[in-house]
């Protein structure tokens, strides 16, 4: 089943490309120029995005070396004891948002010290499997189309990673 | 995002210089400069390729067709995207990647999917509800197979590494129902 998936997965991208040239060849369209016009666009799209997201990945960075990380988590496993929830999914709620290589690196170490099979690592694969690194998907699309005031997607934003992170220890709670 | 890159930033010096943790700190920084810089040299490759594609898809008036066929599905969701917008096609396309787990292609057609939504903003600069329902879809992450958790928990001998999927899938429609209903919530107060 999951060989299937991964295999039709590996197909999407090279069928839909010879669909596309193919397509656009029977519709008389010079497809090796209008690519070329198109790839043109990528240079000015990554200008207007580099300034976001160097702004917020020195944030990011300097916030995880400072030392206020480890003291951030150890408050949020203090407020949140009562849920019996591991050290080790509390540091992954927080870096999850925040930064991709971070939370990979936290994910194959909490793997590697814990066992592959506890309770840490159940939970901390489903909020792998299941959230997003919020703040990169922010600054790469608002920053593409420029945008300045982002009303209340923010809030909205922190408010459902949190109810994200809830739902996937329930979910581990729940099944296993 | 004001006041939390305020927060972050001021937090961690102030954190730094109690810590002791100066140096790294500093190092820290520039060390994510230049993550930035390489992340956008990764984008740019990836971004260009799928602009070249997406112009073929213009071009030859596909885009169009894709959007008539998925409009029924989009604007349940996308209410205010009028016709057979381009729209469509990017944003059905991103979540067709985002689904299979293709983030080399999700990123890119999601910015398409960006520039489509702000072609039809009449406020530039001002974000639009439409592009909070697409920002918010894309932050939850809907996707089939998590296939790089299950990559690192077989790497360590997990017993039974496929088991992530089920619990991932269940965590991940359930977190981006209840995004999509905090936002649209959001939007009823402050009316």
């Amino acid at each position: 089943m999951i060989e299937n998936i991964n295999y039709i997965s590996l197909l999407i991208i090279p069928l839909f490309i010879l669909f596309t040239i193919l397509y656009g060849t029977f519709k008389k369209v010079s497809v090796y120029d209008s690519f070329v016009a198109g790839a043109k666009e990528g240079p000015g799209i990554i200008l207007k995005i580099f300034p976001y997201l160097i702004t917020i990945f020195i944030a990011i960075k300097g916030f995880q070396s400072s030392g206020a990380f480890e003291y951030v988590t150890s408050g949020f496993y203090s407020l949140f004891a009562f849920l019996d929830i591991p050290m080790e999914v509390i540091s992954m709620a927080i870096i999850k948002p925040l930064s991709g290589s971070a939370s990979t690196a936290l994910f194959t170490d909490i793997v590697k010290t814990t066992g592959p099979d506890s309770l840490a690592t159940k939970m901390t694969a489903v909020i792998m499997g299941s959230a997003e690194t919020t703040f990169y998907v922010l600054a790469v699309y608002l920053g593409a189309v420029s945008i300045r005031k982002t009303r209340y997607l923010v809030p909205v934003c922190l408010i459902a990673d949190f109810v994200g992170i809830v739902v996937a220890v329930a979910v581990v709670r729940w099944l296993f | 995002m004001n006041i939390i890159w305020l927060l972050l930033l001021s937090v961690s010096i102030v954190f730094a210089i109690f810590t002791g943790n100066l140096e790294v700190f500093t190092k820290s920084i520039f060390d994510g400069a230049k993550s930035a810089v390489e992340i956008s040299l990764f984008l740019l490759g990836i971004v260009s390729v799928w602009m070249g594609i997406t112009r073929i898809l213009e071009d030859s008036g596909l885009i169009y067709r894709i959007a008539h066929l998925f409009k029924p599905i989009i604007s349940r969701l996308f209410s205010n995207i009028p016709g057979d917008h381009p729209s469509i096609t990017a944003i059905t396309l991103n979540v067709l990647a985002n689904l299979f787990g293709l983030g080399n292609a999700a990123t890119p057609l999601g910015i398409k999917a960006m520039q489509e939504l702000d072609a039809l903003n009449e406020d530039k600069g001002t974000i639009t509800f439409e592009m909070m329902i697409f920002i918010v879809l894309n932050t939850a992450s809907i996707q089939l197979i998590p296939f790089s958790v299950i990559g690192i928990l077989s790497g360590f001998g997990a017993t039974n590494p496929a088991g992530v999927v089920l619990p991932v899938l269940i965590a991940t429609v359930i977190s981006a129902m209840t995004a999509l209903a905090i936002l649209f919530t959001f939007r009823k107060i402050l009316k």
